[in-house]
């Protein structure tokens, strides 16, 4: 029997010919991750398991992106900062993107792919459970906590429970209203936010490869939200084309064989499905535009790993030009960027930002998560009281983006734009 | 930590879906794990991201921790479904140990969670063979009994099966990752 992409990529980083689902192999690691919320926990367990003098397994492969908590007066948080750099000065690390700097990127799952540390075949681990974005681009990738995080700093490996695998095919292209958003939340409806637990989701059919690699992101991020290990999307020319352009280091890429086996395969018709939301407090809780029309909203919010990219703006311009916003509205690109693709990309003569500006909305002074998952109580757009929020982001727990009485739905950036302009949640084919 | 055979202590009992945004909010993420005084913070913390109403069943609105002190009065959770989902923050199996938990027991976790709480060896996360959250209260004396197999709740006289922890066992009694793989010969004692 053959193997799926996800054995196939473990198999080969393990050093062994197969490796089939509910195997335990250790694997070689391609890229670690870390950012500043747990990076200093991770060098602290470092530091004392492999001894003050110890130096990360190999520098080449180690990436550190400060993104979390960046424009904030916290001072833990500041010093937080202060430890990464001193970690990255004394392993002297080259690939460290540095606050108040010229190489400061914010959201590391956009910047790991803006920087060319995604790669098709590869492995990659992150201390954020939203690295799975990286399945996009045809690699194994997974969150970890700072232990598993400071095992591979020393030795470059870590141990892996193989997945079984979940395939979803898309027939079809993506009808002009929806957007990969709308798939996943769809998906998750489906299979619930423990549907995926240890198994990995891989995502094809026509309507999966026309999308752009931006959109493919979208989909493999929000694997975790089902408990899924890890996502991934086969590579094609779109892949190849994008990586190629970020890095010149050699990858090779891997496909399914044609008898592998898969835990299950489900297969949607794109034009079947709805814009979609889900409503608070579960990324499993959902509904459509349509149904939930009428909600009325204080706040609309498009930013994060999952709803802050470049394409997502984009979308959102579209339904936000020459509009006003009755509900306030806050702009947080990722990446800086996306940032500066703000200020460039014209829309029938306007910029993104002055499109935003125009419409009223307030657009964050610098890229990073802010409040996606709530932060220090002076971040950006953070829900501090019992407001109604709906988010391009990824969770909508109780407490997530702050205060416990908040209530967030999560849907695609059109729908969060077309609800923004009329203040209630609304179906975006009101505006397309 | 190495593994405890027996398990006493008194239950604190979450329902389904308890995510790690619940068991440790995002703005306490800023504390230190390595400075001894400062990470006692996150004790005062665990769990107070939980909504009041469900804090400590049946009855809900019991603090985990009392005001002002990063001890818990409770020493085993008692959880529903897909404990632990959402974010990788180590932060969150941690903040339970530092608050005294040396157990939890639910019907499934989330998996980095889980990951993390065997290969930090925070606790043992023990799987149910059944749904408890209805049927053990907050308070309950408990007893949990690893290579048995089994929980008994000592104030009702039930008893429950637990599932064997598998291919995570000898992790688990290890006492973490770093522990198993000294242990194993794959790093230096």
């Amino acid at each position: 029997m053959g193997m799926t992409m996800t054995e196939k990529i473990l198999a080969r980083h393990a050093g062994r010919p197969r490796a089939s689902a509910g195997d335990n192999i250790w694997v070689n690691v391609d890229i670690l991750m870390t950012h500043d919320v747990c990076g200093p926990g991770t060098i602290g367990i470092f530091r004392k398991q492999f001894g003050p003098n110890a130096k990360v397994w190999d520098r080449q492969k180690v990436v550190i992106i400060p993104d979390h908590y960046i424009f904030t007066n916290d001072l833990h948080a500041h010093r937080n900062i202060d430890l990464l750099r001193d970690f990255v000065k004394e392993q002297d690390l080259p690939y460290y993107y540095d606050v108040g700097t010229d190489k400061y990127k914010g959201v590391c799952h956009i910047a790991l792919p803006e920087e060319g540390h995604t790669r098709p075949g590869e492995v990659l681990f992150g201390t954020d459970s939203h690295t799975c974005t990286a399945g996009a681009f045809g690699e194994f990738a997974t969150g970890i906590g700072n232990t598993d995080a400071a095992f591979i700093l020393g030795t470059g490996k870590l141990w892996v429970k193989v997945p079984e695998t979940m395939r979803f095919e898309f027939e079809g292209p993506l009808p002009p209203y929806l957007m990969a958003k709308d798939l996943i939340l769809h998906i998750i409806g489906d299979i619930g936010v423990d549907g995926a637990t240890y198994r990995a989701m891989e995502f094809s059919g026509d309507g999966v490869m026309s999308l752009s690699i931006e959109e493919r992101m979208t989909l493999c991020n929000m694997v975790i939200e089902a408990g899924g290990k890890n996502g991934v999307i086969p590579s094609d020319a779109v892949t190849e084309r994008f990586v190629k352009s970020k890095t010149s280091k050699p990858f090779e890429a891997v496909a399914d064989d044609p008898d592998a086996h898969f835990h299950s395969v489900r297969r949607y018709k794109t034009s079947d499905i709805q814009p979609t939301v889900a409503k608070p407090h579960s990324p499993d809780n959902r509904g459509t535009a349509r149904e939930c029309a009428g909600i009325r909203l204080d706040r609309a919010y498009i930013g994060s790993c999952t709803g802050g990219k470049l394409n997502d703006f984009v979308a959102a311009a579209k339904i936000l030009k020459g509009q006003q916003v009755k509900a306030e509205t806050y702009i947080v690109p990722a990446t800086t960027e996306v940032a500066r693709g703000l200020a460039t990309t014209m829309l029938d003569g306007q910029s993104l930002t002055e499109i935003f500006q125009k419409a009223g909305a307030k657009l964050s002074q610098g890229a990073s998560c802010a409040a996606c998952l709530g932060g220090p109580s002076d971040t950006f757009g953070r829900l501090n009281k019992s407001e109604v929020c709906i988010s391009t982001t990824n969770r909508n727990f109780p407490g997530r983006m702050g205060s416990k009485t908040a209530q967030v739905y999560l849907a695609s950036p059109y729908t969060v734009a077309a609800s923004a302009v009329t203040g209630v949640i609304t179906d975006p084919r009101d505006f397309l | 930590m190495t593994m405890q055979e027996v398990i006493k202590g008194k239950a604190y009992v979450l329902g389904d879906n308890i995510d790690t945004d619940q068991i440790i909010p995002a703005k306490h993420l800023v504390y230190s794990l390595s400075d001894p005084e400062e990470r006692k913070l996150y004790g005062t913390y665990a769990l107070s991201g939980v909504p009041e109403k469900v804090a400590g069943l049946p009855k809900g609105n019991i603090p985990f921790v009392p005001e002002g002190d990063h001890r818990s009065r409770y020493q085993v959770i008692i959880g529903g479904k897909n404990f632990g989902s959402g974010s990788s923050r180590e932060h969150a199996p941690e903040a339970l140990q530092i608050a005294g938990i040396t157990a939890v027991v639910a019907e499934s976790y989330a998996r980095i969670f889980y990951r993390n709480a065997v290969d930090g060896g925070f606790f043992i996360p023990c799987e149910s063979t059944q749904r408890l959250i209805a049927d053990i209260k907050t308070g309950d004396d408990l007893e949990i009994n690893i290579s048995a197999g089994t929980l008994k709740n000592v104030t009702s006289g039930k008893s429950y099966g637990l599932r064997p922890l598998g291919d995570v066992l000898d992790i688990v009694t290890a006492g973490g990752i770093f522990a198993y793989a000294r242990k194993t010969g794959m790093l230096k004692p």
